[in-house]
């Protein structure tokens, strides 16, 4: 009796969970005919970098969902310097936006004030931290502007790894933009990654690691204001560097390795941002760590569709079962021929380390460059402490602030 | 009367070229034309809001080519005038953000830091010139760069904002001590650049001081054997170009922006250059030349937003029409001068 009673009981959760599928399934399906959002990118939408990642996810959208984009690219004060985001935004909400990305972390007034203006209108700032309600920049009034920003930190900590796995002479440069609690998180997670593959991994004696943080002042060259990445990417390799890691949008740093490999140098390089910035000198690149946004904003541009649309702040990490998915992967490391095959079956399980939670690189004891403790023995970096990343780490050579 | 017809003709020449040069590029790109133009107008001046958008970076723009004016009458090629605005903007940054005071005290005192700033700035280039002997274009080329490096300085620096958008600029500024707006357009800095062009055409046209900037300009020696002093000319020059250029960063910084960011100029300074060479330096042309210039940048966006064309479209637009003006410009000063060859042959023959 009791027992037939659990069996019905049983089978009817199971008829009820099936439909349930079913329903998911039929909510996956959403239809963006006729949806129309905007893409506001802070660089031409060709640049083979950041804003091309942005341009390449809107394209995704409208394969994915049928949906129309509207961009405007180069919305920034040197490119434009007679338009505001705030502006853009108000133009696009008159086209019939629906759902707005603003896509540079540059874009935090313009969008915010958007935002505000337009609060019936779901917006995404990508790379801020606007709608995290433990971030220092959290904005409650705003429920209408969400967050998103690839983890880049674990692409980050591959991308030291195949340096530390191919460094001869013991001595990285990292080509770093301007210093701000984003680029020196990324600093940090290259270094623990060539610390560890270089000292773990290879045997060697940890101080032997040279690992030296130049700063150019933005991110890219602005003649006669940055220094030039040209020259500092030189000066590593003369100062005794034969990897210099990009931290910037442009791919002077793999320029240079590329001439000084020509000339006949055992140097190699690992540009950033893009999918394909190996190309411009395959042989000497050891891969490039690049953003994939469009699993995340394809999730956002559903939920508004059907009308769950909820301001979030979200740090969408790798698929470690398919890091380079298209589909799934919202980090990515490619792999560079300069790698070789002994390094490159190294690196590989240094990933499979990382996917598995074997390898875990922000745990204490980690001090901060002036020797404060940023993590203590044991202690894994939570988001906040990740995100808000104050100093340089101890052991690396180069500034922690501009002043 | 024939010869009046004849001279609208050739003024009118130039717009009716370029506006088949502009269809006929449209349709390369296969955009509509009369759809692009009528874009363009209702995406600048066409409405209310777009117009008050559009005047707010024309005032900037204008400021910038009426203090040109000044420093070319006396013969100065001020390419330091982007340092100006920049330096004018930071000063007024320091103002907004540093000072306490209520509204009615710290934005005129913005605008004087700015002016002072723009000034200082103008001044240097000026000793450079005049005591150093190092030409203005090279010294406010170099003025610029360390302008626009003390800016790109300061804002990831000391004046650095909490977080990840650092590069954005300063923090925003508290709203009271923004430029005022009615109905959303910023009848302050409207207010400045009209009564700066007015007052700048009445100082080339009618004043003793004009003149002589201009002798400075025609023949600097010759003015100076006429008893003008010409160093002090062109640092007065230097001195009043800066302190409009010190205006328009006030602007960009106070009333566009509402904090300094890296590009505070706007690269107004150097298309200032580019009005006032079309206006020919008549300072009466400088308003409507600016105004034109930017209803295309700021109406050009639609052309990328509506249409989706590529974003350089808007500028290779611009380089027809003023490509067409300067061309216009060449042919007529060519007629000119073959008229005076003729009359000269015709002297001679008789």
């Amino acid at each position: 009796m009791k027992g037939k009673y659990w069996a019905k009981f049983l089978a009817i959760i199971t008829v009820l969970a099936m439909l349930a599928g079913a329903c998911g399934d039929d909510d996956d399906e959403v239809s963006g005919e006729g949806f129309t959002f905007g893409m506001i990118l802070v660089g031409p939408q060709n640049d083979r970098g950041w804003s091309q990642a942005h341009y390449e996810a809107g394209e995704y959208l409208q394969e994915q969902l049928g949906a129309t984009m509207i961009v405007l690219d180069k919305v920034n004060g040197a490119d434009r310097p007679e338009i505001t985001v705030d502006q853009v935004v108000d133009d696009m909400v008159a086209q019939g936006a629906q759902l707005i990305f603003a896509t540079s972390d540059d874009m935090k007034d313009g969008i915010e004030l958007g935002a505000a203006n337009h609060p019936d209108v779901p917006m995404v700032w990508s790379s801020g931290d606007s709608a995290w309600a433990d971030g220092e920049g959290y904005r409650a009034d705003l429920d209408n502007l969400g967050n998103e920003m690839g983890r880049m930190y674990y692409a980050k900590q591959i991308a030291g790894c195949a340096a530390g796995l191919t460094t001869e002479t013991g001595n990285i440069g990292y080509l770093g933009p301007l210093i701000n609690d984003e680029t020196r998180r990324l600093a940090n997670s290259v270094y623990l990654g060539a610390q560890y593959c270089w000292s773990e991994v290879r045997g060697e004696d940890p101080a032997a690691l040279t690992f030296s943080v130049n700063w150019i002042g933005f991110w890219f060259n602005i003649p006669g204001v940055t220094l030039d990445p040209t020259q500092v990417a030189n000066d590593f390799f003369d100062g005794g560097a034969d990897v210099v890691i990009s931290g910037i949008d442009t791919t002077e740093a793999l320029v240079v390795a590329g001439q000084r490999s020509d000339g006949g140098d055992a140097v190699w390089a690992v540009p950033y941002d893009y999918e394909g910035a190996c190309e411009e000198k395959p042989e000497i690149c050891l891969g490039v760590p690049y953003f994939n946004w469009g699993p995340a904003y394809l999730e956002v541009t559903k939920s508004v569709i059907k009308g769950e649309f909820a301001a979030e702040w979200n740090w969408f990490g790798p698929d470690w079962d398919d890091l380079n998915s298209l589909n799934t992967s919202g980090v990515g490391f490619v792999e560079g021929d300069g790698l070789s095959d002994d390094s490159a079956t190294a690196l590989e399980e240094f990933i499979d380390g990382l996917a598995g939670g074997d390898i875990v690189l922000f745990t204490g004891p980690l001090n901060y460059q002036d020797g404060t403790p940023y993590l203590t023995d044991g202690e894994v970096a939570s988001d906040h402490q990740l995100w808000y990343t104050k100093q340089l780490l101890e052991g690396m050579i180069g500034a922690s602030a501009s002043n | 009367m024939n010869d009046r017809m004849r001279r609208i003709g050739l003024a009118v020449l130039p717009i009716v070229l370029a506006a088949a040069v502009a269809v006929l590029l449209l349709l390369a790109v296969d955009a509509p034309p009369l759809r692009s133009f009528n874009l363009v107008w209702n995406g600048s001046l066409g409405t209310t809001n777009k117009l008050a958008d559009t005047l707010l970076t024309w005032v900037p723009l204008v400021l910038a080519a009426a203090g040109l004016i000044i420093t070319f009458a006396a013969g100065l090629w001020n390419i330091g005038i982007e340092g100006q605005i920049v330096i004018g903007a930071i000063l007024a940054t320091w103002v907004a953000r540093e000072v306490p005071g209520e509204a009615y005290f710290i934005i005129p005192a913005t605008l004087l830091a700015g002016m002072i700033g723009g000034i200082i700035w103008g001044l240097l280039a000026g000793v450079l010139r005049v005591y150093g002997k190092v030409n203005e274009i090279f010294g406010g080329l170099g003025l610029d760069f360390v302008a626009t490096g003390l800016a790109v300085y300061l804002i990831i620096g000391p004046w650095q904002r909490a977080g990840v958008a650092s590069t954005s600029g300063t923090d925003l500024f508290r709203a009271e001590v923004w430029m005022p707006e009615v109905g959303g357009f910023s009848w302050l800095a409207l207010t400045i650049a009209v009564i700066a062009v007015i007052a700048v055409f009445f100082l080339m046209r009618g004043t003793a001081f004009g003149l002589k900037l201009k002798a400075v300009g025609a023949n600097n020696r010759s003015a100076f054997l006429l008893g003008i002093p010409t160093d002090r000319y062109m640092l007065a020059a230097f001195a009043l170009c800066g302190a409009l250029a010190g205006l328009a960063g006030t602007v960009q910084a106070t009333a566009f922006h509402h904090k300094l960011v890296p590009s505070i100029s706007g690269g107004y300074g150097f298309l200032g250059i580019l009005v006032v060479l079309l206006a020919a330096f008549r300072t009466a042309w400088i308003a409507p030349i600016a105004l034109f210039f930017m209803a295309l940048s700021v109406g050009s966006t639609q052309l990328s937003l509506r249409l989706g064309l590529d974003s350089a479209i808007g500028g290779v637009l611009q380089g027809v029409l003023v490509l067409f003006a300067l061309l216009a410009g060449g042919v007529q000063a060519k007629r000119h001068l073959g008229k005076r060859r003729v009359a000269g042959a015709t002297l001679v023959e008789s």
